[in-house]
């Protein structure tokens, strides 16, 4: 099922800054896309507007192009998971997940015999057999959130919102969780929204990131785009740790102001003048003294390893800056006479430039 | 050593001022032995009162119940201009001294009142009547499950009755699902404060009443007619039947905490 937003404004009572201004957005039916941003971005403020949880001041929410006005459009339709799983403690896990069939009206409610063949299948879907008869108060953390996964996915909805589903659950059960999500929605076809605030995590499960900074959307694009092509300084920042290194375009070249940094020759297309060039802390590169005169004036203090790459800090002038290389890496220089640059993404007041 | 000094002290004040009181009624009571007063209460004027006010009563405290539900859910969970002041309005009650509220009812309805003859046109009787000493309940015991149920529900909330509502819930399916077992503690216990209350009013109700004996008397007002006709035994055979009810009424609100408790100790 598709959802699209378009132009949705939500005002806050009493600020100038509004919640939402003018988001839109298209999901197409099948994609998994993660929202991301710091807090206070708008991203559970949207995902609720989607929902219909709040109302907004103008804008609409189409669901496969069909307008939704109120949370009955969407009832059944959309499974919500919250941040702190909100299940109904005085139920049993049973009953917490058959509670969107039982609530229908009697026409339409399917006999007590298939709710609980239904209850069932979820629960051996999110692998709870023999929970049912539990209250939701004796599970930990990572079964109550597959409880409110299996309770939103009671009524067979085509759309699944997901508001910081991992946020309460410790790092190791959060990864496994992470990737078994996302077999589930690729088994039951469904289209699916994360909220989350680990950047990690959304370019892990998700196959577009949506980047919000102040209730607008900054970029909406594949990981790899995003990785490639940060549309702004933000995205990059927020993305995962970055250096830049201010300077200046001449005649094609950029200089950095840092002295350690070498000059490197720009794309074409980036007009002379001030910009901002940033780099990931494993895309820059020590050069190697030439000849027995060069001053050593870098050196890379070890700091240990993390997922495969050597982690150092490099001191430059007034500030100490992360850099890593490959644990694997032969010949890991530590020591040289000056800074490689030459991979980073270049910002003009604040903009990506081409 | 200040421990027991203190726990003594408290000890001691509570039997002055709590025990003693109920105590000495029912000995009052029991003066002329079991059977003679037990015998007061097969009076027909008696038999009203305890009537009237069981009433009274079972009225106030559903209506209560249902309204003070609703008015404590619509304070909690929305915000909207005019809450606060909705908020110290629905005190009102415990402050205003219970004859002033009555004093209103009697100048709104009464034969003098405002809808007096209005009232009086259509035969419908309000001031001197029952319906009259319900209103007055009615004021006097409306804060208390207001007043219990919010806090908990401020605890309680809104992700949960948001998830039943995405779910498919209906309004009221929500409140009956969702919404009330969660506050059912604080909500048993403001019935029963609100049934305490009901059952002991006097003030207001006295207001109202006219003093009708076998009509509109309920038992604090035949109590208090009682004596005055130096009816002793009567009188405290009455009053030691309603401050049995009423405290029964307060026992059971720790009944939860015993089960809990008792569930507890065999598990």
């Amino acid at each position: 099922m598709s959802i699209e937003v378009c132009n949705l404004v939500r005002l806050a009572p009493g600020a100038r800054q509004p919640l939402l201004d003018n988001v839109s957005l298209k999901v197409p039916d099948g994609a998994f896309v993660a929202l991301v941003g710091p807090s206070g971005a708008g991203k559970t403020t949207l995902l609720r507007a989607i929902a219909g949880l709040d109302n907004c001041d103008s804008g609409s929410v189409l669901l496969d192009d069909r307008p939704m006005t109120s949370v009955k459009d969407r009832a059944g339709r959309m499974g919500f998971v919250f941040q702190n799983y909100a299940l109904f403690p005085h139920m049993t896990v049973a009953r917490n997940i058959a509670f969107g069939l039982d609530v229908q009206p009697r026409a339409e409610r399917p006999a007590r015999s298939q709710i609980a063949r239904r209850v069932e299948e979820l629960l051996e879907l999110m692998q709870l057999q023999g929970m049912g008869g539990k209250h939701p108060a004796k599970l930990s953390g990572g079964q109550r959130q597959r409880v409110a996964l299996a309770r939103a996915l009671a009524t067979g909805p085509r759309v699944l919102l997901l508001d910081e589903p991992f946020g309460a659950l410790d790092p190791i059960v959060r990864r496994s969780i992470r990737t078994w999500l996302r077999e589930l929605h690729d088994t039951l076809g469904l289209t699916t929204i994360l909220v989350t605030h680990d950047q990690e995590e959304a370019l892990e499960v998700a196959d577009r990131i949506v980047v919000m900074q102040s209730g607008r959307i900054v970029q909406d694009a594949s990981p790899m785009d995003l990785d490639e092509q940060p549309a702004t300084e933000f995205v990059m920042e927020f993305l995962g740790e970055a250096v830049s290194f201010p300077g200046e375009v001449r005649h094609g070249r950029m200089i950095p102001d840092d002295e350690l940094a070498q000059p490197f020759v720009v794309p074409e297309g980036v007009t002379d003048g001030p910009v901002v060039a940033m780099i990931r802390p494993y895309e820059m590169r020590i050069q190697k003294p030439v000849s027995e005169q060069d001053i050593l004036s870098l050196y890379a203090v070890p700091r240990g390893t993390r997922n495969g790459y050597r982690h150092y800090t490099l001191q430059l002038g007034e500030r100490v800056v992360p850099f890593y290389r490959p644990v694997n890496e032969a010949d890991v220089q530590v020591q040289g006479i000056a800074l490689d640059i030459s991979r980073s993404r270049l910002f003009r007041q604040g903009l990506l430039c081409v | 050593m200040t421990r027991y000094v203190v726990w003594a002290a408290s000890w001691l004040f509570i039997l002055v001022m709590l025990v003693t009181p109920p105590a000495l009624v029912l000995t009052e009571a029991l003066k002329d032995g079991v059977g003679a007063s037990l015998l007061t209460l097969s009076d027909p004027d008696a038999q009203a009162a305890i009537w009237l006010t069981l009433r009274v009563s079972v009225v106030a405290v559903t209506l209560n119940t249902f309204f003070g539900i609703l008015a404590a859910w619509v304070l909690v969970k929305f915000r909207f201009p005019g809450r606060q002041f909705l908020q110290i309005v629905v005190e009102l009650p415990l402050s205003i001294s219970p004859v002033v509220s009555g004093l209103v009812w009697l100048l709104l309805f009464g034969a003098q009142g405002w809808f007096g003859p209005l009232l009086e046109r259509w035969n419908i009787h309000i001031v001197f009547a029952v319906s009259g000493i319900i209103l007055a309940t009615l004021f006097v015991t409306l804060p208390y499950v207001v007043r219990t149920v919010m806090p908990v529900m401020e605890v309680q909330g809104r992700d949960a009755e948001e998830a039943a509502v995405l779910a498919g819930a209906g309004f009221w399916q929500v409140l009956w699902h969702v919404t009330l077992p969660g506050v059912r503690g604080a909500l048993f216990s403001g019935v029963l404060l609100t049934t305490a209350r009901a059952l002991g009013e006097f003030g207001a109700v006295s207001v109202v009443s006219g003093h009708i004996p076998g009509e509109t008397e309920t038992m604090p007002l035949h109590i208090e007619n009682l004596y005055n006709g130096y009816q002793s035994v009567a009188a405290f055979t009455m009053a030691a039947l309603l401050a049995l009810m009423a405290m029964s009424a307060v026992l059971l609100r720790s009944a939860p905490d015993w089960l809990a408790r008792l569930q507890e100790k065999k598990a």
